[in-house]
């Protein structure tokens, strides 16, 4: 009675698991838009708009520098992901299967648990006027003040795109890395080299399409982060006119309350955009299909082409150490004395900035911390859950389950968190800090699961059949052998979620209301500060928190595993 | 006699299993206390599918039909944590978080709630497999020989019903197969275990000694 109980137990709260994931992903998104298109129409009773018509997008086309804007969103986010997801293409192509790739695999993991925001500062230390490069080039080159061109925030967005691309190709790197194993790369590799074909050439011919299948939604994610990106583009992006989303978030938090219909009809606008890149790509991917038919079956062999992935390796070398000696940099800076240009070294370290920031510093950072761990320990309940359920009825759901998990990352952010913070707002609700977890856990999740869902899978089913023969309730064999065998994932899914969390800005600014600060809030509003110092200190709490947590997650098994070598992998 | 070694062991009545329309396996056969019934088949034939039936793990791919009755009680009636049909895989699956010791505890059944009582069975049983002093250590430092070992014992420890053999001794080295084959089969002798061992390995029944079910894969060129 009791055992049965117990395999009950479990069965059922799986299936609540299912429930409830499906509750906290697409509720949000679905009240979120609803939230952002009634208003953009002119319904928005707690703000007197009771009636239904188009005003508000003619006031909204009537805004100077619209089209600009527009434009500006449009071209940097195809362009960012076009560079990212080529770099990923030509260099899997190239190096997969080798040991450069394995090494190079373990540099990018990095970049992807730092948040853009920091990734960003980063950036901006070594390429501004002021910056590194340029004081590296100065004595040979007889400078000696910042030269007056406008390289961040240039007007085209050239900054920006290698701001995004520095960060989504690590991205697109490991998910290609993680759906390499689910096709035959050895034969592959062998058979097109044996007809005479490139090494590119062939892997594009024989692997591409079926790899792209796996990692298509992966590139709509990218697509519409960066299309709408908000904090990259305040630290990195033009400023005035600034790209569509930064313009929204002004109208989103101007003090004239009338200004959200506006910017809800710039969210509309936004999802417009966002979506006719992704059509555009849509295109782009039938196009380069035929492309690529044509060239294999014209027998194309492009025997030559190991010369693109030299080209390759050097710019994905160039992003690690972009990435590397902007953190360095931040670093460098948040313990720097006087640090004039164009010196290599400040004249003296100190820890003045760190010292008069902690202060500050402490609020956000436990919530920060608070935010984070409820959020990812939600997420980590509910992944095991639904992964427990599939577990039990042998079904994962399989693409349309997939797309449900990525439409969070899809459906750009701005477009319905801005109407659930009208949601919030309308309802009066006083439990900003609940609204947040919840909208945090949004985005966390998907990543807790995908990051959770293939070492599950991976698990010998036949340790649970043994469990369960020796009389185990599903309950205990769940505790006692599943959970501990991967501890391992289990943390690192964990460390993942949480530096998903760290790292959002938006939703903690307009579901905060500005009243909730993290260290990514307080980062991001520095960047118009141009105090390097405090950017310097903000910026490496950003970077040392997730660096933290994922040692934490190693360290943690390493130490109740620490003598169980098999446990070590 | 008879009557009540058929009582007391595995009876396999009409037994069906299919997947699709494709029949897997059709068997009915009474199994004594400390006999083997052996199950011969090519790889990829399904005789392992019995296995999984008996002990309640089989894929909902397949269907199956007929009754498994063990000790007079009738096991499909029984969800699969209380069949208690113990199973031997090709690879020991020692629980890798878990020390030797540990393993083994983890088998026998709750009735034994003391702590030190189920250490010290634990301990007994490693000893009687000569692998004395054993239980601190971590699995992944013992010999192959020395982990079927481990698997045996864990199985033996839990009382179960039935022994369910699943190619076991396929992955072992020839000497360590003799001396595992003897030792598996003695051990269930002498706790009067029914057993079911699957095997596509002649020299397995062969060493069971007992009546060996052969199946024949119907239909195709499926084998």
């Amino acid at each position: 009675m009791n055992r049965a109980a117990g395999q009950d137990a479990v069965a059922i709260l799986a299936r609540v698991a299912v429930v409830l994931t499906l509750a906290f992903l697409l509720l949000p998104i679905a009240f979120g838009l609803l939230g952002t298109v009634l208003p953009a129409f002119g319904y928005l009773p707690a703000l007197g708009g009771t009636t239904f018509g188009l005003e508000i997008f003619r006031a909204l086309f009537a805004t100077p520098g619209l089209a600009a804007a527009i434009l500006l969103s449009f071209v940097t986010g195809l362009v960012a992901t076009a560079l990212s997801l080529g770099l990923t293409l030509v260099f899997v192509a190239g190096f997969a299967g080798t040991p450069v790739m394995a090494r190079l695999q373990h540099l990018l993991s990095p970049l992807l648990a730092v948040p853009h925001a920091a990734a960003a500062f980063g950036l901006t230390f070594l390429i501004a006027p002021s910056g590194y490069l340029i004081r590296l080039v100065a004595p040979l080159s007889g400078i000696d003040r910042p030269p007056d061109i406008l390289i961040l925030n240039d007007p085209l967005g050239l900054s920006m795109i290698a701001g995004l691309v520095i960060k989504e190709t690590p991205f697109l790197f490991l998910v290609t890395l993680a759906a390499l194993p689910q096709v035959d790369l050895a034969s592959a590799r062998r058979l097109a080299a044996s007809f005479g074909y490139g090494p590119i050439a062939g892997f594009v011919y024989l692997l591409w399409p079926a790899l792209y299948r796996q990692i298509r939604f992966a590139v709509y994610a990218v697509i519409a982060y960066s299309t709408a990106v908000v904090d990259v583009a305040l630290i990195l992006g033009p400023n005035l006119p600034g790209t569509l989303a930064t313009r929204l978030v002004q109208w989103m938090n101007d003090p004239d309350l009338s200004a959200r219909f506006l910017a809800s009809a710039g969210a509309v606008l936004q999802l417009t955009v966002t979506l006719s890149v992704l059509i555009l790509w849509r295109g782009a991917e039938r196009a380069g299909g035929r492309l690529l038919r044509f060239c294999r079956d014209g027998g194309f062999r492009f025997a030559h082409d190991g010369a693109l992935s030299i080209l390759s390796l050097i710019s994905v070398g160039a992003i690690g150490g972009t990435f590397f000696a902007g953190i360095g940099l931040l670093a460098l800076w948040s313990v720097a004395g006087l640090w004039q240009f164009p010196d290599l070294l400040p004249q003296s370290l100190t820890l003045r900035s760190w010292m008069s920031a902690l202060p500050r510093i402490r609020d956000p950072l436990l919530t920060t911390l608070a935010i984070g761990l409820i959020s990812t320990l939600a997420a980590v309940l509910l992944s095991i859950g639904c992964l427990e359920r599939e577990t039990a009825t042998g079904r994962s759901g399989g693409e349309r389950s997939l797309l449900l998990l990525y439409l969070p990352l899809i459906v750009p952010q701005i477009t319905f968190v801005f109407g659930l913070q009208l949601l919030v707002i309308g309802s009066g609700s006083q439990n900003r800090f609940l609204a947040l977890v919840m909208v945090h856990l949004v985005f966390v999740l998907p990543y807790v699961y995908l990051s959770l869902a293939e070492p599950w899978r991976a698990l010998d089913r036949r340790y649970e059949t043994i469990a369960t023969a020796l009389g185990r309730t599903r309950l205990m064999v769940l505790l006692s052998i599943r959970l501990p065998m991967l501890l391992r994932p289990i943390m690192t899914a964990a460390a993942v979620g949480f530096a998903v969390s760290l790292g959002q800005y938006l939703p903690t600014l307009l579901i905060g209301e500005g009243r909730i600060e993290t260290i990514t809030t307080e980062a991001v509003a520095l960047a118009s500060g141009n105090n390097r110092r405090v950017i310097g200190v903000y910026a490496m709490v950003q970077t040392l928190l997730p660096f933290l947590a994922f040692t934490f997650a190693a360290l943690l098994p390493a130490f109740l595993h620490r003598n169980r070598r098999d446990m070590g992998l | 006699m008879l009557d009540d070694n058929e009582a007391a062991g595995l009876t396999l009545e009409a037994v069906d299993i299919r997947l699709g329309d494709r029949r897997l396996i059709a068997i009915s056969h009474s199994i004594a206390p400390g006999e083997v019934l052996t199950v011969m088949g090519p790889s990829g034939s399904g005789k392992s599918t019995l296995l999984s039936f008996i002990g309640g793990f089989l894929d909902p791919a397949f269907t199956a039909r007929g009754g498994v009755c063990a000790a007079g009680v009738d096991l499909l009636a029984l969800p699969p944590a209380e069949r208690r049909a113990g199973i031997l895989f090709q690879d020991p699956l020692l629980f890798p978080h878990m020390s030797v010791g540990a393993n083994v505890a983890f088998a026998i059944p709750p009735d034994i709630g003391d702590r030190r009582e189920r250490r010290r069975m634990a301990a007994d049983i490693l000893a009687d497999m000569d692998l004395a002093g054993f239980d601190d250590r971590d699995p992944a430092t013992l010999s192959g020989g020395q982990k079927a070992r481990v698997a045996l014992a864990r199985v033996l420890v839990s009382r179960p019903r039935v022994l369910l053999l699943d190619e076991p001794f396929s992955k072992l080295d020839m000497a360590l197969r003799v001396q595992m084959r003897s030792l598996v089969f003695g051990r269930a002798r002498a706790a009067r275990l029914p057993v079911i061992l699957v095997t596509h390995d002649d020299a397995d029944a062969e060493a069971a000694g007992d009546a060996v079910h052969r199946i024949v894969t119907d239909g195709g060129g499926n084998g």
